[in-house]
């Protein structure tokens, strides 16, 4: 079973009976250029040469894995690790992604890139590699993000990106997708769409997956080497899942490893207030893929809320639907009180401020921890740092108290 | 066969080209669409398309993103939509092609869906992001009901796939005359005549062109080698212009009546 997972997409894009390419005409010819200069890419040792000397010596790879042993300490429970995306360069897991692809954009020869973001890591991250390779940018974030996440937008601007706010629907993560797709199906010659989760239309959940995929081979060496077995269990945040499966993806042949994905409940399932699409959702096509979707009796996609923005989206990413169906991964919520107490209690703990995101993971281990044994291990994966979250935190937490 | 082909057949016949307007179904409410189809049929719209709301539009401009937000706010609904048909087709027997998104549908069931559509008399469907490899089972029940199953041409497909959805498409293959979303424009783009020749290649259905077509003086020229020309947001900017206005469906047929001068005219 896990070693099927691994060999998926199928050569359609399909994870069972998610995924897929559920996309306009224009789009097709795009997506089949994507999937050919991908397809020679994997096979050439050269590309991945160079990714991995700029993962190394731009991005600062790899990443430790630190035990957190005043957190451990206070939850009296396993031995916790984090896996410290925080510290990859921008601050985020998503320049994993956005090298990989931008290198895969200059091999087409386009000249112009263009993201979405909801937090803005994925922006930020994207604005970095283009200005890293002297391309044109261009940034779509929806206006309610743009002022939750105010730094970030200074430093997509400072980076040399335009940052466009978008106005429609909910202007949040799902808009701005809505947009970035708007330009891609006009700029069809020059540009290349730097996709920021495992969502979209194939190839772009198997892309995404693949470029992220190393944070889990550092930590699975990692812990080997320091405890010289395998973790008892992984637990990472889900917005569209690139995280999450970059953490999972190469421990799917460890039979005894547990993983556990946290999404956003923000004010709590029964409000219908939330991102929890596993909680709630159910089978739709969004945004190019059939995947679970948080939406209404009429098929319209549905709001969502999170304190955090990067995980304030309607869909999860095909590949973790299909793993569910498998059994082989589990998805639980945090609401946003659980996350800020989380976001919290690592900065006392440890002096590591995380990313809100992030906290959601931190949140979940605070619920697990007294339900297991000391010889026990978790692996956290510490997705971003929440220097981009202070503000936002500063008022709920003020708020609420 | 259906209404559309039978349209098709009396255009080809009468040697002039046809006229499909699209409007966004529900704008600003299902009642006034109901009298906008009856004031198109008279005005001569050979092929209605009607667009079902969807709250993530992700292939159309500003002007048909706002009009599906002010169905949807109307409580517009697929169902709505359906059952607005039934009621509109005990008077008319205009062509009615459902221009949609999929999730809407896929959340309804593609089976039931069909069966409703072809009970209402719905003619066709254009599902804008279901291509036709992942459309297999659409496409078998809409066979199977008699309904036609429209696809996309685009200035991006290439001979291969323009192939493979020729032979998927029924009533009318959609040439999309520009990438990019819907919307208004001043000039229409290059090659649309190179690539409708193309097209022919692989299909004897009827071909209509759409996209940005917005002045009756773009309706003559794509007449001269499509046929069928089809206009969307400048229909439906005006349908949003004139909201409050009492006279609006008739105001929105005399704007349709003038860009169909130029095909009556003779061609
Ligand atoms: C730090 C951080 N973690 C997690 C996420 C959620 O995305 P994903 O589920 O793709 O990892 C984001 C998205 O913006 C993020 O910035």
């Amino acid at each position: 079973m896990a070693m099927n997972a691994i060999d998926l997409p199928d050569a359609r894009g399909h994870f069972g009976p998610y995924g897929g390419q559920y996309v306009p005409e224009t789009l097709m010819a795009l997506l089949e250029d994507l999937e050919a200069a991908y397809g020679k890419a994997k096979c050439d040792p050269e590309f991945w040469a160079e990714l991995d000397r700029y993962l190394r010596d731009y991005v600062g790879r790899p990443t430790p894995l630190y035990f957190a042993e005043r957190l451990t300490e206070e939850l009296g429970g396993p031995k916790i690790y984090l896996k410290r995306e925080d510290l990859a360069h921008t601050g985020a897991h998503k320049i994993n992604h956005a090298m990989g692809q931008i290198l895969l954009a200059n091999r087409m020869g386009k000249t112009r890139i263009i993201a979405e973001t909801g937090a803005g890591q994925h922006g930020v991250a994207t604005a970095t590699v283009a200005a890293m390779f002297g391309l044109k940018c261009e940034i779509y974030m929806g206006v309610e993000d743009m002022e939750r996440q105010a730094l970030n937008v200074f430093r997509m601007r400072l980076l040399g990106a335009k940052v466009t706010g978008v106005h429609s629907g909910s202007k949040t993560l799902k808009d701005a997708i809505n947009e970035a797709i708007r330009d891609w199906v006009t700029n069809v010659e020059d540009t290349f769409y730097i996709f920021g989760s495992v969502l979209g239309p194939h190839p772009y959940p198997m892309i995404v997956r693949d470029f992220q995929r190393v944070i889990g081979v550092e930590a699975r060496a990692q812990i080997l080497e320091r405890e010289g077995r395998l973790p008892d269990v992984l637990v990472a945040c889900v917005g569209g899942g690139s995280n999450s499966i970059g953490l999972f993806h190469a421990f799917l042949d460890d039979a005894d490893v547990q993983m556990i994905g946290v999404e956003a409940g923000g004010h709590g399932i029964a409000s219908g207030e939330h991102a929890a699409r596993f909680n709630g959702g159910d089978l739709g096509v969004l945004h190019g893929a059939r995947i679970y979707v948080l939406q209404n009796d009429d098929g319209q996609i549905a709001l969502t809320h999170s304190v955090s923005a990067g995980l304030d989206y309607s869909g999860v990413g095909p590949e973790h639907c299909y793993l569910r169906d498998m059994a082989r991964t589990a998805y639980t919520y945090a609401t946003d009180e659980e996350a800020l107490s989380a976001f919290e209690l690592l900065s006392h703990t440890e002096g590591i401020i995380p990313a809100l995101e992030s906290s959601h993971a931190i949140a979940h281990v605070c619920k697990l921890a007294p339900e297991m044994s000391r010889d026990q291990i978790v692996v956290v994966n510490l997705s971003g740092r929440g220097d981009k979250d202070v503000q936002q935190a500063a008022r709920f937490i003020e708020g609420v108290r | 066969m259906t209404r559309i082909g039978r349209r098709f057949d009396d255009l080809r016949k009468a040697g002039r080209a046809g006229f499909v307007a699209y409007i966004a179904a529900g704008d600003p409410d299902l009642n006034t669409t109901y009298q906008m189809v009856l004031e198109l049929d008279r005005r001569g719209v050979d092929v209605l398309e009607l667009g079902v709301p969807f709250s993530d539009p992700l292939a159309d401009g500003p002007v048909i993103q706002e009009a599906s937000q002010r169905a949807l706010a109307a409580g517009a609904t697929l169902e709505g939509v359906l059952s607005m048909v039934a009621d509109v087709r005990t008077e008319t027997e205009i062509p009615i092609v459902l221009f949609t998104y999929y999730n809407p549908i896929h959340r309804y069931g593609v089976d039931c869906f069909v069966k409703r559509a072809a009970d209402v008399g719905v003619d066709g469907v254009l599902m804008l992001d279901l291509p036709p490899e992942e459309g297999g089972d659409y496409i078998a029940q809409m066979n199977e009901h008699g309904l036609d199953t429209i696809f996309l041409v685009t200035p991006t497909t290439r001979d291969d796939r323009m192939k493979l959805i020729a032979s998927h498409t029924r009533g009318f293959v959609y040439y999309v005359s520009r990438t990019g979303v819907t919307g208004e424009r001043d000039s229409l783009a290059d090659e649309i005549q190179s690539k409708v020749s193309a097209i022919c290649q692989y299909t004897d259905m009827p071909i209509a062109v759409g996209f940005g077509i917005s002045t009756p003086e773009h309706v003559s020229e794509i007449a001269r080698y499509a046929d069928a020309v089809v206009v969307g947001s400048a229909i439906v900017r005006r349908i949003g212009e004139f909201q409050c206005d009492a006279d609006l469906v008739a105001k929105v047929g005399a704007f349709v009546g003038s860009l169909i001068g130029p095909l009556r005219e003779g061609v």
